[in-house]
């Protein structure tokens, strides 16, 4: 309990500045969220979804917080210009944790929809925010969360009223920006009416080679016939260590899509809990990881098949080279009663070197009798017999490599339910087994 | 075109070819013939540069180049072409980029522009005609869940693409019914110029019928044992293997 002590003395020395720098709805949960982080500390790799991830390492070197909300000049226009057509998203910019306030996207949101700042939302509609905020990060059950509940101040809220679609998609993009070592704890919460309709992108980027350490807390409420995307592109330099926690609850007949890309970074750790709480719920999981060098990415999912007639795809791909290091471990838990679950679990991996590294680890707990579950995992290298095959036709090796590894990846991009973001993605991978992507470009995806 | 001097290899430290000399000159058709096992594959796979296979001894240059010292690559850019007795599956990667990368990589070898797109595919359009291919299974990935047929047709449809000087045929007949054996046999035709050579392994006349050999040749445990005109493809269809043991004092 070594690296805990000073966070414990931090937020008792400086509780009253976080909670004068927030909100009531979350000033409201610290309390609770510090006792359980006292009583249980970071977790430990005896925690088995943490099995693969020295937490307590991560969070010992020194970080400068900014508690008393200091503005960090920047201006994301001038760093992240598009000189392409852009993705014809509504683009919004977080700055750390703080929702960027002379944001001016193009268009218009539909009469009722909000898209604001976390601490605004929290001022400005209070009921709604406290009716959701921390409901389903359990502070109590995982250490990541209480730690982010304990010292978030501030975040993205947005709320899509019932039966409204959201004609252009939403895009979000992090800018971790910081001259000296730094934390940054960001909380998200989503909610979607009955039969609202959203697609959501967030981008991840590290302005700055400095230690970056985020915590992210992203909460999805999900209502009954709606359909909501979520796409996560992961794109830091090595020095940026990110834990994020995702949590996503779905009314019956809902329609969710979640896909995270890690394209480059530091330490990732992503952790996504989908919990199907309506009948006829369906979700597709997806993920993908490109390592090089010493990076590491480590997911872990659970899906809570609670009740019957739900359906899960889950598939994540990785592939590794030089010492990189990736783990995936997914938890499928039918239930009593949860009859008539089809849920698939696929990961598939390669190691491109011999000093790279993979754990994977399916786990299926199924209670019910008349279901249809599968798994599977793989762990390999590119097919050598291809690799030749290409070189007999005239394409050099370094070339054959990229197609297969390309093609390889290709099977999650292919689930992207937004076709420029995938032609994005289809240039920005090639960029990056090319190696031309070494470190954080800024948002290349909208560039 | 080819010239190959008492060429040795080995696959995991066994010796399979035992001093191999061949000629063949430009416009030629040669068929090598064999008993299973006696090198024929080894061969080929010699030549296009498999890296499970060591040349331990012997010279081979292709148009007075040095072959052995060149790259896989490379060698198809000189123009060699195998079409695989076995053609490689390759899920992901469609025919279309495969084809596109492979022309262009050639292109770039030889100090030509990259085809534009609309270029390359009416070049394909063009080639694909030749083994009457169907347009579907150029949208696909690399032989895919294509049939035995289909994948020994989408080879010759490369050998189009491609326009090797030089192309090694290994059995290129086995899995094939007689219409696709027809097709594909009046596709490497149709590529035929007085400048172009061919190397065709196979076990049985039937594809000579088609496609006629200048010269035949009998590869028995790594060495050309006999070499003859056509119609010694047809005495061996005849009578076997046997005679040639004998002759050679087994």
């Amino acid at each position: 309990m070594k690296a805990e002590q000073q966070y414990i003395d931090l937020f008792s020395q400086y509780e009253a500045m976080i909670c004068r720098n927030s909100a009531d709805a979350l000033n409201a949960l610290r309390a609770k969220a510090f006792a359980d982080f006292e009583k249980n500390g970071f977790p430990t790799r005896k925690v088995e979804k943490y099995r693969y991830m020295d937490v307590e390492k991560f969070f010992a070197p020194n970080y400068g917080l900014n508690l008393n909300r200091l503005d960090i000049p920047v201006n994301p226009y001038e760093v992240f210009k598009c000189d392409v057509p852009n993705l014809s998203t509504m683009l919004y910019f977080v700055v750390n944790d703080s929702f960027y306030v002379k944001n001016s996207p193009t268009g218009h949101l539909p009469e009722g929809v909000v898209f604001c700042g976390l601490k605004e939302a929290a001022g400005k509609y209070p009921e709604l925010v406290k009716r959701y905020y921390g409901k389903l990060a359990d502070t109590g059950e995982d250490g990541i969360a209480a730690f982010n509940t304990m010292f978030a101040q501030d975040g993205v809220f947005m709320y899509i009223p019932d039966s409204v679609e959201l004609a252009k998609p939403i895009q979000l993009v992090n800018i971790l920006r910081a001259d000296v070592n730094f934390m940054v704890n960001r909380r998200i919460v989503i909610v979607l009416g009955k039969g609202a309709q959203a697609k959501f992108l967030v981008c991840d980027h590290a302005m700055d080679e400095v230690n970056f350490l985020s915590t992210q807390v992203i909460e999805a409420f999900v209502g009954e016939g709606a359909s909501f995307d979520l796409y996560e592109l992961e794109e830091t330099h090595n020095t940026t260590v990110r834990f994020s926690n995702l949590y996503v609850y779905q009314e019956t007949n809902s329609r969710v899509v979640l896909n995270g890309m890690t394209l480059h970074n530091g330490t990732t750790r992503n952790s996504v809990e989908v919990t199907l709480g309506g009948k006829g719920a369906e979700v597709g999981l997806y993920g993908m990881a490109i390592a090089d060098r010493d990076e590491q990415v480590d997911n872990y999912t659970f899906i809570d098949h609670k009740v019957s007639d739900c359906t899960s795809n889950e598939l994540f791909k990785y592939v590794l080279d030089d010492r990189a290091v990736g783990a995936f471990s997914g938890k499928v838990l039918v239930r009593e009663g949860a009859q008539h679950t089809v849920s698939q679990q696929t990961n598939r991996n390669i190691c491109a070197t011999k000093e790279a590294r993979m754990y994977t680890q399916p786990q299926l707990e199924i209670y019910a009798d008349d279901v249809k579950c599968s798994h599977g995992a793989t762990v390999g290298q590119l097919d050598e017999n291809a690799l030749f095959y290409m070189q007999q036709r005239g394409i050099p090796l370094k070339e054959a490599r990229l197609l297969l590894m390309f093609a390889f990846v290709n099977e999650v991009i292919d689930n992207v339910r937004m076709d420029v973001l995938k032609e994005r993605l289809h240039r920005l991978i090639e960029k990056r087994f090319r190696g031309e992507l070494n470190k954080c470009q800024g948002c290349a995806i909208c560039k | 075109m080819l010239e190959i001097k008492d060429l040795h290899a080995t696959i995991n430290g066994k010796e399979i070819l035992k001093g191999i000399n061949l000629t063949v000159k430009s416009g030629e058709v040669h068929a090598i013939m064999g008993p299973n096992g006696s090198g024929k594959s080894t061969l080929s796979n010699v030549l296009v540069g498999h890296p499970a296979y060591e040349v331990t001894k012997g010279t081979v240059t292709f148009d007075g180049k040095d072959l052995l010292s060149l790259s896989a690559a490379d060698r198809s850019h000189e123009g060699l072409f195998l079409s695989f007795q076995y053609p490689v599956e390759i899920p992901g990667v469609s025919m279309v980029n495969f084809m596109r990368t492979a022309v262009n990589e050639q292109r770039k070898y030889r100090g030509l522009p990259a085809l534009t797109a609309s270029e390359f595919l009416k070049l394909m359009r063009k080639k694909r005609e030749i083994v009457e291919l169907d347009s579907k299974l150029a949208n696909r990935s690399v032989n895919e869940g294509f049939s035995g047929g289909e994948k020994k047709r989408n080879e010759i449809f490369q050998m189009a693409m491609l326009e090797p000087k030089l192309s090694i045929l290994d059995e290129t007949d086995s899995g094939l019914d007689i219409d696709a054996l027809r097709i594909v046999a009046e596709g490497v035709n149709k590529l035929k110029t007085p400048e172009t050579s061919c190397i065709v392994i196979t076990h049985y006349q039937r594809l000579l019928d088609y496609i006629k050999p200048d010269v035949v040749h009998v590869l028995y445990k790594g060495r050309i044992v006999k070499t003859a005109g056509p119609e010694l493809a047809l005495e061996l269809e005849a009578k076997g293997y046997d005679w040639i043991k004998k002759e050679l004092g087994e």
